[in-house]
């Protein structure tokens, strides 16, 4: 997948001279997980700029980059490292373009690793989407295979507003799949229905979605059809395909990394119990990482959810 | 090399031009020989003046939100907005009223923003300048990245950016600094030194004798001016907004004034700060020195006064009645800026804040 990323840093910047990448060791060394692998050598320094190791910085300067009509693409190292840029990502980053009335606008994308399972060090594997899908004005994003990592990337890029991009790092290298190089983005805002089902609905994101994808294999041997939902664009949520796929099986699972206390899945809960309540034929269930500090990698897997949990999780959802 | 041995030396100048009383104490700036340009400067302080008054005044009254005076920065807020070029690009905090004027913003804007109304920061005739800036510090990333926009573009244009004392304990300062320094960026920042964060005096803020030497540790030239002489904050300005126009990179203004109004109209001031240094500072406030120079030099007499006070306030009155005659926007417009298109999940609250509104008497 870091290949996709790769690609469609390099398809954008060749099309639109305004894409600027920027980040701690994105130049010369092409990134931590080499996402932005010869952009710098291809495109200059000027294109592809080293920052001081400051996230807060690269957070707030590409704010003024991008009022100023540049499209910064920011990378942030690790996703546990986003603390220091929340101050701008939600005083500023977010709230640009209402604050003047649509006069300054802030379209860029930050970009960083996302989750945990690549045996990395502490404060390098968190899930904390719920944090950046709080706030009005953001455009979240987690994509869930190559292909969808390129499309999803352009479409970020092109998108007049601030996107942060989410990438699992557990895809980075693991996922592999064919993806043309023929510049078409993906939309965003709109759930990406992978698997059509008839008896329950997972929704899930990220890495996970690979995890549920393997569940709904293992159960489609016992006879059970499920419909896996990959969110895709985290905030604003597409809660239309969900709801019409929940209506239409009766059963929810959500599956998310996070932890369980006020991760997105409590937020989609919420809306399928407000909106198709009557609907549901049982209880909606989540399996979710749990609400522990993210522990050092020789637990890792012990806290992300495996297929085991999700196949359980998938019988306890029908069981009801 | 030998053991200690001095590595490095540094020192921060000190400059000045016009003393407290109006007479010289530094050498006249070039432009000084431009009368219009002087009595210009002197009137656009004195409507930040006039207008300031009339805020507090408003807000006493209930017909304005709480609003942060600019009373004794006008020097240094005029003197920075007149030192730049249309297309050079403004970072403030919140009290800039004297600069903002400078580069068109209207009064009715001030008046929005502190009245409740984002409308306010739609600056028609500096449309690339950033609204004031709440988060303390928080301006100066923004003010770094549009420098490095200018570079990366090859303008030459500039970013200037205006940071408070306290601004300066901010990481987001230290950080910005630090990448203008590295790059070589168009950036002056302008450190209005008011002597006091709301309660805390500098001198509790940091152990540093100058704010104008935190610059040093970003390896960016950096100077201390007295504040209250609009002559030496204009010359002072200028001259580091032309270096960093011609790729000199990034200069750190520290201009020396005093905040003597309270830190905003939910502040009372005279709980943390002794009535004599107040009034101290009232003797070199800077609208004073600049009338008596004018005056001394056959530029200003009591009409010109006169005609000024009378301009301003009426210019003030017009724009407190039109802000007054501003109908509050529509709640369409909580939703409809914060995105280009409006989400359709959005859609539903929209509605249903337009139905409660209209319900409201």
């Amino acid at each position: 997948m870091v290949e996709a990323i790769n690609m469609a840093h390099a398809w954008e910047m060749a099309r639109d001279p305004s894409v600027i990448v920027l980040g701690e060791d994105v130049g010369a060394n092409g990134g931590v997980f080499r996402a932005t692998a010869g952009l710098q050598q291809r495109f200059g320094k000027s294109r592809v700029q080293d920052t001081p190791l400051a996230e807060g910085l690269i957070a707030g300067a590409a704010i003024g980059m991008a009022a100023q009509g540049l499209k910064p693409v920011a990378e942030i190292q690790f996703m546990g490292f986003i603390y220091p840029a929340l101050d701008q990502i939600a005083s500023h980053m977010a709230r640009l373009r209402n604050r003047t009335r649509g006069r300054l606008t802030c379209p860029l994308v930050l970009r960083m690793p996302h989750g945990g399972g690549i045996h990395a060090p502490e404060h390098h594997s968190e899930s904390l989407e719920a944090l950046l899908c709080h706030h009005p004005g953001l455009r979240v994003i987690c994509p869930s295979s190559p292909a969808r990592a390129y499309g999803l990337l352009l479409a970020a890029i092109r998108d007049p507003d601030p996107v942060i991009f989410l990438e699992p790092v557990r895809l980075y290298r693991f996922a592999k799949q064919e993806v043309e190089d023929d510049g078409q983005a993906l939309p965003i805002g709109h759930c990406f229905v992978l698997r059509e089902g008839s008896d329950l609905t997972i929704v899930t994101w990220g890495a996970m979605t690979v995890d549920s994808l393997k569940a709904a294999d293992q159960m489609a041997a016992e006879g059970v059809s499920c419909e896996i939902i990959d969110v895709g664009t985290l905030a604003p949520i597409d809660f239309d395909t969900i709801l019409d796929s929940v209506v239409k099986t009766g059963r929810l699972l959500i599956v998310h990394e996070a932890a369980k206390t006020a991760g997105l899945g409590a937020e989609i809960a919420a809306i399928v119990a407000e909106e198709a309540l009557y609907d549901l034929e049982g209880p909606i269930r989540r399996v979710t990482g749990y609400d522990t500090i993210m522990p050092l990698y020789r637990l890792e897997h012990d806290y992300i959810p495996g297929v085991p949990r999700i196949v359980d999780g998938i019988r306890a959802t029908l069981a009801d | 090399m030998i053991s200690g041995q001095a590595v490095a030396r540094f020192e921060i100048p000190y400059r000045g031009c016009l003393a407290s009383d109006g007479t010289l104490c530094g050498p006249l700036p070039a432009f000084a020989s431009d009368v219009e340009l002087l009595r210009r400067l002197y009137r656009v302080m004195v409507r930040a003046r006039v207008f300031d008054t009339k805020a507090v005044n408003l807000q006493r009254t209930g017909k304005l939100g709480t609003y942060p005076a600019c009373l004794g920065h006008e020097a240094t807020h005029v003197g920075v907005g007149s030192a730049m070029r249309a297309e050079d690009v403004l970072f403030t905090v919140y009290r800039e009223i004297g600069t903002k004027f400078w580069r068109g913003v209207d009064m009715l804007d001030i008046l929005l923003y502190w009245g409740g109304d984002e409308r306010g920061t739609n600056y028609r005739n500096s449309p690339q300048d950033f609204p004031f800036c709440v988060p303390i510090g928080s301006q100066m990333p923004h003010a770094a990245g549009a420098a490095l926009a200018f570079q990366i573009r090859g303008e030459a244009r500039c970013a200037l950016a205006f940071i408070g004392d306290g601004g300066t304990s901010q990481g987001a300062f230290y950080e910005a600094l630090n990448l203008a320094g590295a790059k070589k960026l168009p950036l002056v920042c302008v450190i209005v030194n008011n002597r006091w964060a709301i309660s805390v005096p500098v001198s509790s803020q940091t152990a540093a004798q100058t704010l104008a030497q935190k610059a040093i540790a970003a390896g960016i030239p950096s100077l201390q001016v007295d504040g209250n002489d609009v002559l030496v904050v204009r010359e002072a300005v200028e001259e580091a907004l032309e270096r960093a126009r011609s790729g000199g990179g990034p200069t750190v203004i520290e201009a020396l004034t005093y905040r003597l109004s309270d830190h905003t109209t939910s502040d009372d001031a005279t709980r943390y700060r002794p009535a004599a240094e107040v009034e101290a500072a009232q003797r070199i406030e800077p609208l004073a020195r600049m009338r008596t120079f004018l005056e001394s030099q056959g530029h200003w007499d009591d009409a010109a006064e006169q005609a000024l006070r009378r301009e301003c306030s009426e210019a003030v009155e017009a724009a407190v009645k039109q802000y007054l005659a501003t109908p509050k926007q529509s709640t369409d417009s909580m939703f409809d800026y914060l995105y280009a298109q409006l989400p359709a999940g959005l859609r539903a609250q929209r509605e249903d804040a337009r139905h409660y509104s209209a319900l409201k008497p």
